[in-house]
């Protein structure tokens, strides 16, 4: 291997911790790229991985879950506490009661162990969750993040420079196939189930509503998707001999969110004239989604990137990621800092630019 | 006292968040709103008028909180817009600390509200949606304690006028 021509750097070890919904995840990230840990600890997968709906969200279930797993994230990664650079925590937007234990035990070791500490916007990990891969993109870019709470498309400029461009009017992409497998009977969360059987069915059988609002807008809406499926299966259990089968319903619903995610991703990618599209969030792991998206980026002669499915969903690294950025540019939280239900993304304060 | 119980009939998004608007008005702290219909019976479109009532700036925009399980909106009161529709039991509700929006200095609406009507507060106005065709909806409003009564008093001589 050839010798690398800059001098080596201390690396830097940060840790990151996401408590902000369901899952307790934390993670050690090396030079906010290397992954050298990261632990989720997600009840839907331990006891329920075909359906069931046992959402850990409970406050009660991260205070049990938080030590050991930043426990094992530490002692997987090989790292002490004290020979962390920093500690990164969500403090936003999410759930007050269980951001509160994240955050509550940053704090507590931050101060123990006088580690600097940052906060974090969720939101802006799911962004930065891309550079935990390989060839990254380079700025500017155009983001979508997608999930069961979000749905957003960001002019991503730099670290800590971000504009949204559209975001959804109602449901979430990813709460449009959770309702959508729960009125086809599906398990939760809707969306490996619905992406299985809409491999067999056939995506031009029904024509169900896009919502592209006006011409210009990137801004979403799956409501109205919805419910035209919803009212669509009351008519199809009613009638018989339809030719229409359950995996027709799924893959011509999954095909509507699709197209209009792409449609609008694309859109966003023309107009900011930028060369590389990312999504991320856990609706990017659907490979349906991923096949489109890469086919119009190649049409367009743009780079297309996504986080494997690990870091898709919600996890510490990403968490990790944002918070090494930050803390390289001096930015440190006291232990005054609160957590925020609410939380935009243009309330972040903006990064200086990255020193190369 | 004796339940008062008022039905319209709406024939799109805009008359829906319309109804929603003229309650939002008529709102005031401590009110809870539990609303009850199936999946894209108006729910949220609903809200997004309660919040328009209730002062909420015309340019925010009012998103499903079915995975968030609350959001909270600033506008003449606070609205804390809650969703249980993932929720599993009554253990899990209580966990999350969603019990506590009902005593907060606010306006509470809650979706899925049948799911467990023990907990919600005696005072609750409900508002009951139902399916009528793709635009039509069915939209009652319902209650039984003077509060509720008090508000639906003053929803119909405004719908009135």
């Amino acid at each position: 291997m050839a010798p690398k021509t800059h001098p080596p750097l201390k690396q830097m070890n940060i840790l990151g911790i996401d408590t902000s919904c369901d899952d307790t995840s934390a993670a050690v990230v090396a030079d906010g790229e290397l992954v050298l840990s990261s632990i989720v600890h997600s009840q839907i997968k331990h006891h329920h991985p075909y359906g069931g709906v046992v959402p850990e969200l409970a406050s009660r279930e991260h205070i049990r879950n938080i030590v050991p797993v930043v426990d094992r994230a530490l002692s997987k990664a090989n790292v002490k506490i004290k020979d962390l650079d920093g500690i990164a925590v969500t403090v936003g937007p999410g759930l007050v009661g269980a951001l509160l234990v994240g955050l509550s035990y940053a704090k507590s070791l931050a101060y123990v162990h006088q580690v600097p500490m940052i906060g974090v916007n969720h939101l802006e990990g799911h962004i930065l969750s891309i550079f935990l891969e390989d060839n990254p993109p380079d700025f500017p870019f155009v983001a979508l993040t997608v999930s069961g709470g979000h749905t957003s498309v960001y002019h991503v400029k730099g670290y800590g420079d971000y504009v949204q461009l559209g975001q959804t009017l109602d449901d979430a992409a990813g709460e449009a196939f959770d309702k959508v497998a729960k009125i086809l009977g599906l398990g939760y969360p809707g969306g490996v189930p619905i992406e299985n059987l809409a491999r067999s069915g056939e995506k031009d059988k029904i024509s169900f509503p896009r919502a592209y609002m006006s011409r210009d807008s990137l801004d979403f809406s799956f409501s109205g998707l919805k419910t035209a499926v919803s009212l669509y299966v009351k008519k199809w259990r009613q009638e018989e001999n339809v030719d229409v089968e359950v995996a027709d319903i799924a893959a011509s619903f999954q095909e509507a969110v699709i197209e209009v995610l792409t449609n609008k991703l694309m859109t966003a990618g023309e107009k900011m004239g930028i060369h590389s599209i990312v999504i991320a969030g856990g609706v990017a792991c659907n490979q349906a989604l991923r096949d489109k998206v890469r086919a119009c980026a190649l049409e367009k002669k743009m780079g297309f990137h996504y986080p494997r499915p690990a870091y898709c969903t919600d996890n510490g690294a990403m968490i990790a990621v944002a918070g090494y950025h930050r803390l390289r540019m001096g930015e440190r939280a006291g232990l005054s800092i609160d957590v925020r239900s609410k939380f935009p993304i243009q309330d972040l304060a903006s990064m200086t630019p990255r020193e190369q | 006292m004796k339940e008062r119980c008022v039905t319209y009939d709406t024939a799109s998004d805009q008359e829906t968040i319309r109804l929603g608007q003229e309650l939002g008005k008529a709102l005031t702290e401590g009110d809870v709103i539990a609303l009850v219909g199936e999946l894209g019976s108006g729910k949220t479109c609903f809200t997004k008028g309660l919040a328009l009532g209730l002062g909420v700036s015309p340019d925010t925009i009012i998103t499903s909180p079915s995975f968030s399980l609350i959001n909270e909106y600033e506008g003449r009161h606070t609205l804390f817009h809650l969703d249980v529709y993932r929720l599993e039991s009554l253990s899990d509700f209580l966990s999350a600390g969603l019990e506590e929006y009902f005593y907060q200095d606010g306006v509470v609406v809650m979706e899925w509200a049948d799911r467990w009507p023990e907990i919600l507060p005696e005072w609750k106005l409900e508002v009951g949606f139902v399916i009528i065709d793709h635009s039509l909806r069915k939209i009652t409003l319902s209650g039984n304690h003077y509060r509720a009564v008090e508000i639906l008093k003053d929803l119909e001589v405004k719908l009135w006028r």
